[in-house]
């Protein structure tokens, strides 16, 4: 089923119009989060902290925090919204009134997650920038990044969305796969530095460590061969995750 | 012919909704689609604007297979789901206007087909309340005006006036009508016989999956039953007794201690059955035959039937 942009388009309008109503309410709390932890972590435990690898705990905590923003901002889109768009208002159902096709539905979902993703990772990255934690110009690479990890956690969290039949489920998805993400995908620590040689490849499964690393790299200005395979898990991973929710949702709006 | 179905089946696993249907929709007429819960409307519409495909069979909607070229049948045709899909947090106008969105629609172009139609379906007064706070009849009637805002040449309304007080549903019928005279086909589904007759040129009758009967509302009535119906309260019992002595028992229609029955006249037998011992003075009276009778006398045994 070939794609309509401009219908794609006419679905992420429905949910811009909706989001406008409600956004001041929404962004606050979603975006101190990260704040918060930047905060406590990097000025409170950053004090006790030196050993950062020439940086100070801080200056690492940024670049990984403004991907876990990204990543919020994704989530909780195409979680619960979406669950109760599709589920509950039915607004699918009346799409699929008019030339709207499922594939637009989901690629219009999808730009939507996005947009939030960007978002609240660009709020942040713009305190991170004011805190004077993020050098110019290389740190504009983070501009790319922020996209990249909207798109990765949108497919991710929509595929898991057209899986589930009750909302009850989203309470393993928050706490024992995000939760799990946010603390052990190098945001904190250098995951590869506390893991053996034989268990490094655990580490490249974790769908945040790509991000971040590619986020870190910006900060830093320090590229390497690595990003490449970054950029790939995370195009490849969203590419196949799409794929597979559009026939999810294909098959679930018209049986 | 706007709708063509031919030999359609659809089948949810075991379960037959739609078996082996043949169904035609002439343009410019406002057809009904009437038959009892579970008969296989709802499924047949859905196939007809193309979110079910059949299992077997063909589905052609303004001479195009529904299922092949969706998007050019569904730009042509507006739905009026049997469930209002509304956005309740907003106005009518604001939902008008995310509807009209789908169908591209945008700019000035759109601000006066919203504006039309919030007069169309006299929502102007309650334009900018949020939907949520609405009246039943004025939700539907907003359900109505979305499946507008393309200019539809076939409108498909699925039980469009049910919970809707008189007053609504003679506004929704005015309406119907009104869109009907300018040139749009109407396919409804409804479980009010009045409705049917009153709004409906032709009318098909389903059941389990298959039409039973089609035809004009009068010329239903003359083909299955005679032209009045008596009506009264008896047991089996009772109206046996009550008809011993014809020569020609009346066909009849049995609801719980109901009774109808059809004849050409009603005048003689009226009499008959008052000049039984047993009638003493129960309820009766006759009245016109109606497509409420045709309608239980082909589907209406069934319930009794199941165990
Ligand atoms: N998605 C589905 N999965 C399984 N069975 C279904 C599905 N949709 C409909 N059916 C079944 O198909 C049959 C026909 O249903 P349909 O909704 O078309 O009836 P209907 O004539 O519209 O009934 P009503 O007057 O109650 O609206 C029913 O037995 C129903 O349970
Ligand atoms: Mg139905």
């Amino acid at each position: 089923m070939n794609l309509s942009w401009r219908h794609a388009l006419s679905v992420w309008r429905r949910n811009a119009t909706m989001y406008r109503r409600t956004w001041r309410w929404n962004i606050l709390p979603n975006f101190f989060e990260p704040v918060l932890y930047l905060v406590s972590l990097g000025v409170g435990l950053g004090a006790y902290i030196t050993t950062m690898g020439g940086t100070s705990y801080i200056e690492f905590l940024a670049p990984g925090l403004v991907c876990v923003a990204a990543m919020n901002g994704a989530s909780f889109e195409v979680t619960y919204n979406v669950y109760v768009r599709m589920n509950i208002e039915k607004a699918y159902d009346a799409m699929l009134t008019t030339p709207i096709q499922p594939v637009d539905v989901v690629a219009g979902e999808l730009l939507w997650a996005m947009t939030r993703s960007c978002m609240y990772g660009l709020c942040f990255a713009l305190v991170v920038a004011a805190a004077g934690l993020a050098p110019l110009p290389q740190a504009l690479w983070v501009l790319a990044v922020i996209p990249l990890t909207g798109l990765l956690f949108s497919a991710i969290g929509l595929a898991f969305t057209l899986r589930i039949g009750t909302m009850e489920l989203y309470s393993f998805y928050f706490t024992l796969f995000l939760t799990p993400l946010f603390l052990f995908s190098s945001v904190f620590f250098p995951l590869e530095e506390r893991l053996s040689a034989s268990w490094l490849w655990v580490a490249e499964c974790l769908p945040l460590l790509h991000p971040v690393r590619l986020a870190r790299a910006a900060f830093s200005g320090q590229p390497s061969t690595t990003l490449v395979w970054d950029v790939a898990y995370i195009l490849g991973l969203s590419g196949a995750l799409v794929a597979y929710a559009t026939r999810l949702m294909q098959r679930k709006l018209t049986q | 012919m706007i709708v063509h179905l031919s030999g359609v089946t659809k089948r949810f696993g075991e379960r037959v909704a739609v078996d082996d249907l043949t169904l035609n929709v002439p343009a410019g007429v406002c057809f009904g689609l009437l038959g009892p819960n579970g008969a296989g409307k709802t499924t047949t519409l859905r196939m007809i604007y193309g979110v079910t495909l059949p299992t077997s069979g063909e589905v052609r909607v303004f001479g195009m297979d529904a299922a092949r070229h969706v998007r050019a049948v569904r730009r042509r045709l507006g739905v009026t789901l049997q469930q209002n899909v509304l956005i309740e947090t907003i106005s009518p106008r604001a939902n008008l206007t995310v509807f009209g969105r789908y169908h591209l629609m945008d700019g000035a172009d759109l601000a006066r087909r919203v504006e039309q139609l919030l007069d169309f379906l006299e929502l102007r007064s309650h334009a900018d309340v949020p939907v949520n706070k609405l009246s039943g009849g004025y939700q539907r009637r907003l359900a109505v005006a979305l499946s507008l805002m393309n200019r539809p040449e076939l409108l498909i309304l699925d039980e469009p006036t049910t919970g809707l007080d008189p007053a609504v549903r003679l506004a929704l019928w005015s309406r119907v009508r009104e869109l009907r005279r300018g040139g749009t086909t109407v396919l409804l589904t409804t479980h009010y016989m009045d409705e049917a007759q009153r709004l409906c040129d032709v009318v098909a009758i389903m059941s389990a999956g298959d039409v039973i009967a089609q035809g004009a509302p009068e010329a239903l009535i003359e083909r299955y039953l005679a032209r009045e119906t008596v009506e009264l309260d008896a047991t089996p019992e009772e109206e046996h007794a009550l008809l011993r002595g014809l020569e020609e028992s009346p066909p009849r229609y049995r609801a719980g201690n109901r009774t109808m029955l059809y004849t050409d006249e009603a005048g003689p037998l009226l009499e008959r059955i008052r000049k039984r011992p047993e009638f003493d003075d129960r309820a009766m009276v006759a009245r016109p035959t109606n497509l409420e009778d045709v309608f239980l006398a082909l589907t209406g045994t069934r319930l009794e039937d199941d165990p």
